[in-house]
C-alpha cells in the first residue's frame, strides 16, 4: 500500500488529554485506572474514566448530540490544537473531499440506559428528550465529528467490536489511494456505559483489579474510555524527518468463536502478516508491538502465539491497557496514536501493573520502558466475532 | 479515480420480497408488489445450538449473504466481506436496556457477545469459514450507501472480490416510537474487479449531487424510504430490468451516489 501521513493526531484516555500529559505518564509508567465509582455501577472492577467529561459542552446548535461519548469526542478535539489543524485542512483542501471515518463499539449507548430507567408507567414510551439518532445510534459520533468540523466528504463509523478504530485507518488509507478523498478524519471514541460494564462483567471477562497484561495471575480486562484522533493526508515529497507514517494495515478473521479467539492466533497471525506484506517489511524491521494484551487468561496466550509465530521471541512488546484500560472501540485509535508517541520519541513504553511474566507466553514482554530510536512499530486490535487488525506506523526514510 | 467493479450475484429480501428472483420479477413489473411481513429463514449455515442463539438482524444477513454467493457461484471463504447495517440487533438491544434498567441488572453473557453490531459478519465468518478482511459499517440512513462505497473501494483499489451486505431489522417498543423502521430489508451483492462468466453487470460510482432516483410504484417508494438498506432500490430495479444508464442513489444529506450500470449480457 502507499504510505500514509498522520498529518496530526491526538489522543484523551484516563492517563491524560492530549499528547503531553499521555507522553508524561507512559514516561512515568503512571495508570490512570482505580476502582469503579462510575454513575451506579456496583462491580467491583478497575476503570479507566476519563476525567471532566461530565462538564463538556456541546456547541448549541448541535444541541441534541449531547451524550458522553460525544462529549468526549469534543473534550479530545480540543487539545494538541486537533480541531484547528482539521479546519485548516478544510481550508487547504475542498470540504467535500476530507472523509469522516470513526471507530466506536457502544456510541452513546449509557443515553439509552437512562431513559429506560425513565420510560412511562403507563406507556412504557421512553422520555421524549431521549434523541436515537444523535446519541444511540453507532454512526452518532462521526455525525457529531463531520457537524461539528463541517466536513461534506464520505462519513462511517466503523463497529467491529475491540478492532474498529483501527480498521477506519484501513478505510481510509483505501479512499485516499483511490482519489476519492484528500484528506481523512480518523480516529475512535467510546465511553464508559452499563452494557459493557455488566456484559464484560458477565463473561467473567473483568477483573477486580487493575488489569495485568501478561502477567502470571491475570484474571481479565479493565474497561476505559477513549478519543483518539488523526488527521490523514497523502504524503508530499519533502517530508519532515519526524514526521509519523501509516506503513501497513491488515485484515483478517478468525471463523471461530464469536467471543474467544482463535486458541493459536490463527486469524491475528495473518493479520499481522499481511500487515507487513502491505509495508513491505520483513518482521526483523519492527522495534516494538503495541500488543493488543486485554489481559484475559485466553487473549494474551492467543496473541503471544501469534506473536512468537511471526516475530521469534525477542521482538520487544507491550500492552498499554495497564496503564490506559481496554478502551474497546476506541483502543485501536488510541493505541496507534500511542505508537506514534513512541515513534517520536524513542520510547517503548513498559507494561504496567504487570508484575510476574507468564513464562509459557514466548513473546518478548517489556515491563520497564526502553529509550531507543524506533523506526517502525506494529499494533495489534482483535475484537469478539474474530474480526483482527494490524496497523504498521513508521518514519520517513 | 471511477470506482468500477462486476456484480456478478445478488441476494435480496424483504417485506413481501422473499429472494432475488422474486425482487426482480417485481422490480422488472412482470409481477405487482404485495408487501407482507418480512419472512426470515431460519440459518441453516449455523449448527444448532448457535441457530437458537441469532437474532433477526443475523438470520436476514445470513440468508441474503448465502443467496448472492450461491448465485454467483462462489465459494464464501474467497471473498472479502463488507457488512453494513443502520441499527444492528433492535431486540436484543431492547432486552439488554430492559435488564440493566431493573434493580438486578443481570445481563445475559450470551445476549452481550451477541450486541457487538459485527455479529452478523462474526456468524457469517464461523459459518462459512470466511477467513478474509470483513469490515462492519454504519451510516444511519446513509448505510447502504457507505457500505457500497467501502466495497467498491476495496474492489478497485486492492482488487479484491467481495461480498457486501447491507441489511436493517426493526426495534421492538419504546425504542421503534424513536426510530420507526417497519420491517426487515436486506441485500447482498457479490462484486469483483474482473468480468467473469457469471457477471451480470458492471456499475461504476461516483460522488455527486444529482436528485435521487426514486420508485414509481409508491409501495416500493415507500419501502425504499423507511428501511435504509432498501436506498438500493433503483439500482436493483436497474439490474432487474437489464438496462444500461445512470442510476443516482441516496447517501449523505451533502451527497449522492451517481452510478452508471452495464449490462454484460
Amino acid at each position: 500500500m502507499r504510505p500514509v501521513l498522520l498529518e496530526s493526531f491526538t489522543a484523551t484516555s484516563c492517563i491524560g488529554l492530549g499528547l503531553e500529559q499521555t507522553f508524561e505518564s507512559l514516561l512515568a509508567q503512571r495508570s490512570g485506572l482505580k476502582s469503579c465509582e462510575f454513575e451506579t455501577v456496583d462491580i467491583d472492577t478497575h476503570i479507566g474514566e476519563v476525567p471532566g467529561v461530565d462538564a463538556v459542552r456541546l456547541p448549541e446548535e448541535l444541541a441534541r448530540f449531547d451524550c458522553r461519548n460525544n462529549r468526549l469526542a469534543e473534550l479530545a478535539l480540543q487539545q494538541d490544537g486537533f480541531l484547528e489543524a482539521v479546519q485548516r485542512a478544510a481550508r487547504r483542501w475542498n470540504r467535500k473531499r476530507i472523509g469522516v471515518f470513526i471507530g466506536t463499539s457502544t456510541a452513546g449507548i449509557l443515553q439509552t440506559e437512562l431513559a429506560y430507567r425513565e420510560r412511562d408507567q403507563v406507556s412504557g414510551a421512553l422520555p421524549a428528550s431521549f434523541e436515537y439518532g444523535a446519541t444511540h445510534n453507532s454512526f452518532s459520533v462521526a455525525d457529531y465529528l463531520r457537524q461539528r468540523l463541517q466536513l461534506e466528504g464520505p462519513a462511517v463509523v466503523v463497529s467491529c467490536a475491540c478492532a474498529s478504530s483501527a480498521k477506519v485507518f484501513g478505510s481510509a488509507r483505501r479512499m485516499l489511494e483511490a482519489g476519492i478523498i484528500d484528506a481523512a478524519l480518523v480516529g475512535g471514541v467510546d465511553s464508559l456505559c452499563l452494557t459493557t460494564l455488566y456484559g464484560f462483567h458477565s463473561l467473567q471477562l473483568s477483573s477486580p483489579l487493575p488489569c495485568r497484561p501478561f502477567d502470571l495471575a491475570r484474571d481479565g480486562i479493565s474497561i476505559g474510555e477513549a478519543a483518539a484522533f488523526a488527521l490523514l493526508e497523502r504524503p508530499s515529497q519533502n517530508l519532515d524527518g519526524d514526521a509519523i507514517l501509516l506503513l501497513g494495515v491488515g485484515e483478517s478473521s478468525d471463523a471461530y468463536h464469536m467471543s474467544a479467539p482463535h486458541p493459536e492466533g490463527h486469524g491475528a497471525r495473518r493479520a499481522m502478516q499481511a500487515a507487513l506484506r502491505a509495508a513491505d517489511l520483513d518482521a526483523s524491521a519492527i522495534d516494538y508491538i503495541n500488543l493488543h494484551g486485554t489481559a484475559t487468561p485466553s487473549n494474551d496466550r492467543s496473541e503471544s502465539q501469534a506473536v512468537t509465530s511471526v516475530f521469534g521471541a525477542t521482538t520487544p512488546g507491550s500492552s498499554t491497557k495497564g496503564a490506559t484500560g481496554h478502551t474497546l472501540g476506541a483502543a485501536g485509535a488510541l493505541e496507534a496514536v500511542i505508537c506514534a508517541i513512541a515513534l517520536r520519541h524513542g520510547l517503548m513504553p513498559g507494561g504496567v501493573h504487570t508484575t510476574h511474566v507468564d513464562p509459557t507466553l514466548t513473546a518478548h514482554y517489556l515491563r520497564e520502558n526502553r529509550r531507543s530510536p524506533i523506526a517502525h512499530v506494529l499494533s495489534n486490535s482483535f475484537g469478539f466475532g474474530g474480526t483482527n487488525c494490524s496497523l504498521i506506523f513508521g518514519r520517513p526514510g | 479515480m471511477k470506482l468500477s467493479a462486476y456484480i456478478s450475484g445478488i441476494g435480496a429480501l424483504g417485506p413481501g420480497l422473499v429472494n432475488w428472483q422474486e425482487t426482480a420479477a417485481v422490480l422488472s413489473g412482470r409481477v405487482a408488489y404485495s408487501p407482507a411481513p418480512t419472512i426470515l429463514p431460519t440459518p441453516a449455515l449455523l449448527p444448532p445450538a448457535e441457530r437458537r442463539r441469532t437474532g433477526r438482524v443475523v438470520k436476514l444477513a445470513l440468508a441474503v449473504a448465502l443467496e448472492a454467493s450461491s448465485r454467483a457461484n462462489v465459494n464464501p471463504p474467497s471473498l472479502a466481506s463488507v457488512f453494513s447495517s443502520s441499527g444492528g440487533d433492535g431486540d436484543n438491544c431492547h432486552e439488554l436496556c430492559q435488564a440493566l434498567a431493573l434493580e438486578h441488572r443481570e445481563v445475559s453473557p450470551t445476549r452481550f457477545a451477541n450486541s457487538v453490531h459485527n455479529a452478523a459478519a462474526g456468524y457469517w465468518s464461523i459459518a462459512t469459514g470466511a477467513k478474509l478482511e470483513s469490515n462492519v459499517l454504519c451510516a444511519f440512513d446513509a448505510s447502504f450507501g457507505a457500505g457500497l462505497l467501502e466495497a467498491m473501494t476495496q474492489v478497485a483499489v486492492d482488487g479484491k472480490s467481495l461480498l457486501l451486505v447491507a441489511y436493517d431489522t426493526e426495534y421492538p417498543e419504546p425504542i421503534h416510537a424513536k426510530r420507526p423502521v417497519p420491517d426487515a430489508f436486506g441485500v447482498a451483492l457479490v462484486l469483483t474487479p474482473q468480468k467473469g462468466p457469471g457477471s451480470l453487470a458492471l456499475i461504476d460510482v461516483t460522488l455527486g449531487h444529482d436528485p435521487v432516483d426514486t420508485m414509481s410504484n409508491s409501495l416500493l417508494e415507500s419501502l425504499r424510504l423507511s428501511i435504509p438498506a432498501a436506498r438500493c432500490l433503483p439500482l436493483l430495479r436497474q439490474l432487474a430490468r437489464n438496462e444500461a444508464g445512470p442510476t443516482v442513489l441516496d447517501y449523505l444529506d451533502v451527497s449522492r451516489l451517481v452510478m452508471n450500470v452495464e449490462p454484460c449480457v
